[in-house]
């Protein structure tokens, strides 16, 4: 009754090309910005913000990055914490050591660095698949944290290892409040996933399924594999590189290697399983999930009384399953099954 | 140069343990295409079981053993039945991913069962230096890891028997070569999922005692996955011979480079060096040392 095309008519190309081209869709998209943006900042506890809504957006964008390596170009990837870890340590870095530097272009160079070196890890892509490009890029993950952890230039010979982030700082306006860290996280991951739409519609897009379906045949039609590839895992790296940024500056306040841990790969990797791999939507929504579920499962703990050893332990076995159970009865994950709930409102209330 | 070849020594001999857990991966590589993430979280949930086992039921070491083997061949079918049952036919990166929320499901679940503090694994082997290499050629050789390569070698050799003369093995071969046609011929494939994951339990059973008893049971030992995988990159997925030369090389190979290379960069570069060994022969050889020549077709 609510959600249904009849007479929406697309009389030019542009409308026919536009990313959500039915009107209910766009009036809810729209809807949510303007609540995100506008109301949860005043209406959000501190704890809200800083706690949930922030790590949200943070890991969605860093999910987003990863579906894009995975989900639309096909290359299993283990080490997204380690391109996250090159975004926060190289904005860090250029933030203290050139003066004046904007804070924007330095999370936008962050990227750019960890895409170097998604490129670099990205060539074995060149020859080897699959698993063994799994197993490659944990390679990843083990060298660039053992290199922030001995290069003790990267942390500017911090005894520790520990950096504090410097405070955020954007035309002199300080971005040291949840709430307006939330906005800046907000407009960044939406600006970002908006790009990410963009992209994966256009001919660069296209390439990297047809690279993901069937390579060899993918560069029988023309496709060169080497620059689709590298490509994927360049953007990929970038988003991921953005994300560790935002995830050092807005929400840990710190700069360390150890918060990149193989750990937090596969909570994104998680997070793709669950909201739906090659899909943008599912980014957002395995990244609620995973970020929500220890929530409730501590709030469940908490209500049983559980101690807490006997709590994490249950967090494990559930976040196990889930992923089992996801596999078995919607391997297409949440988006999916939104997608199915939209075929349902179509009809609905009629049966046909 | 004793050094040398101490250093050489050891890593061999851990490298034999590598090679352990890289088989059990290969086994089920080998038969049913999945690529098993879980096998370090079977490996530290047959030791903690085994501990547990002694710890709370006063059991001695000689009953908690066959108890905890029984324990992994009920997992094995459990797997087999729960997970992998629904998952035929599914993508190969399907089947993987669900192996690691599998690992994730035993991790917690040793824990839960038998506590998460580290254990003691007490086996009648003695962890010191062989006295006669010690005489004759200086070298300090460890008693322990000797022993432990031999038991590597007589389950190695015991699963190449299985494979080859027994009907059993015969099946593995068969729905390893083709699912289809196995099943055409009326090989029971669930029935050959169950047995193969079984014993991939039973071959972390003796990783896990191997391990445990060097380094105490602890969920450290989830990692030793880890260090399996550039041990099958090198050596190929779907080879045995390929995961003991792969364990052999890695192993050493390691242990040179944390001696020799270690202290020019700053030491800890055990961590990353196998993968970056095995990645830069990928490059060379892309199917591994003993992989199957891969053939792509449209």
């Amino acid at each position: 009754m609510f959600y249904r095309e009849a007479g929406q008519f697309r009389t030019t190309y542009e409308a026919d090309g536009q990313i959500l081209p039915i009107r209910q869709d766009r009036i809810v998209l729209l809807a949510t910005l303007a609540i995100a943006v506008v109301a949860v900042p005043f209406i959000a506890s501190p704890y809200l913000l800083s706690a949930i809504l922030i790590p949200f957006l943070i890991f969605s964008l860093a999910a987003l990055g990863l579906n894009i390596l995975t989900g639309y170009a096909g290359q299993l990837s283990l080490g997204t914490a380690a391109f996250m870890a090159v975004g926060a340590f190289a904005s860090w870095n250029f933030v203290a050591r050139i003066p004046g530097m904007p804070m924007l272009l330095a999370f936008v160079l962050g990227g750019l660095c960890a895409a170097l070196v998604g490129i670099a890890f990205g060539l074995p892509s060149l020859r080897i698949r699959g698993f063994y490009l799994a197993a490659a890029t944990l390679a990843t993950q083990f060298f660039v944290i053992w290199c922030l952890t001995k290069i003790s230039w990267l942390t500017n010979y911090s005894p520790s290892g520990v950096i504090t982030a410097q405070r955020i700082e954007i035309m002199g306006y300080a971005f040291d409040t949840p709430q307006r860290k939330y906005v800046l996280v907000l407009l960044v991951v939406a600006l970002l996933a908006l790009l990410a739409k963009n992209l994966v519609r256009s001919n660069v897009g296209r390439s990297w399924m047809a690279v993901r379906d069937m390579d060899m045949a993918a560069e029988v039609i023309g496709i060169r594999p080497m620059r689709t590839k590298l490509l994927a895992f360049a953007v990929s790296s970038f988003y991921c590189g953005v994300a560790g940024a935002l995830y050092a500056f807005a929400y840990l306040g710190t700069v360390e290697p150890e918060a990149y841990s193989l750990d937090l790969s596969f909570r994104i990797l998680f997070m793709i399983i669950i909201g739906g791999v090659g899909s943008i939507l599912g980014s957002f929504l395995g990244a609620a999930f995973i970020v929500l579920l220890p929530v409730f499962l501590n709030i469940a703990a908490h209500g049983l009384a559980l101690p807490t050893s006997v709590a994490s332990n249950l967090e494990l076995m559930v976040f196990g399953a889930l992923i089992i159970f996801f596999l078995i009865v919607e391997p297409h994950g949440l988006a999916r099954l939104w997608q199915i709930g939209k075929e349902k409102l179509r009809l609905w209330p009629f049966p046909h | 140069m004793n050094f040398f070849f101490e250093v050489l020594i050891g890593g061999l001999l851990s490298g034999v343990m590598y090679a352990l857990v890289a088989i059990g991966f290969v086994l089920i590589y080998k038969a049913s295409g999945v690529f098993n993430f879980a096998q370090g979280a079977m490996v530290f949930f047959a030791a903690l079981t085994c501990v547990g086992l002694m710890d709370k039921f006063g059991m001695s070491l000689w009953l908690a053993i066959p108890c905890t083997m029984v324990a992994m061949i009920v997992l094995g079918f459990a797997i087999e039945r729960v997970v992998l049952r629904p998952l035929v036919n599914q993508p190969e990166i399907t089947l993987f991913m669900a192996t690691i929320g599998l690992a994730f499901f035993l991790e917690g679940l040793a824990q839960l069962l038998w506590g998460s503090q580290v254990h003691q694994l007490p086996l009648p082997i003695e962890d010191v230096p062989m006295q006669s290499l010690l005489d004759r050629f200086n070298i300090v050789v460890s008693q322990f890891d000797v022993i432990a390569a031999l038991i590597c070698g007589v389950l190695v050799a015991a699963l190449a028997l299985l494979f080859a003369k027994t009907k059993v093995g015969r099946a593995l071969r068969a729905v390893a070569d083709d699912h289809q046609a196995a099943l055409a011929v009326g090989i029971p494939l669930q029935r050959i999922w169950a047995i193969l994951w079984a014993v991939a339990g039973v071959v972390a059973l003796v990783a896990g005692l191997l391990w445990g008893a060097r380094n105490g049971v602890q969920f450290a030992l989830t990692f030793i996955a880890l260090k399996a995988l550039p041990v099958l990159i090198l050596g190929g997925f779907t080879s045995v011979p390929g995961a003991i030369v792969g364990g052999l090389i890695i192993g050493a190979s390691e242990k040179l480079a944390e001696v020799y290379i270690g202290p020019l960069v700053g030491g800890g570069i055990e961590g990353w060096f196998p993968y970056v060994l095995a990645l830069l022969f990928l490059l060379v050889r892309p199917e591994g040392l003993f992989g199957e020549k891969i053939i792509r077709r449209i």
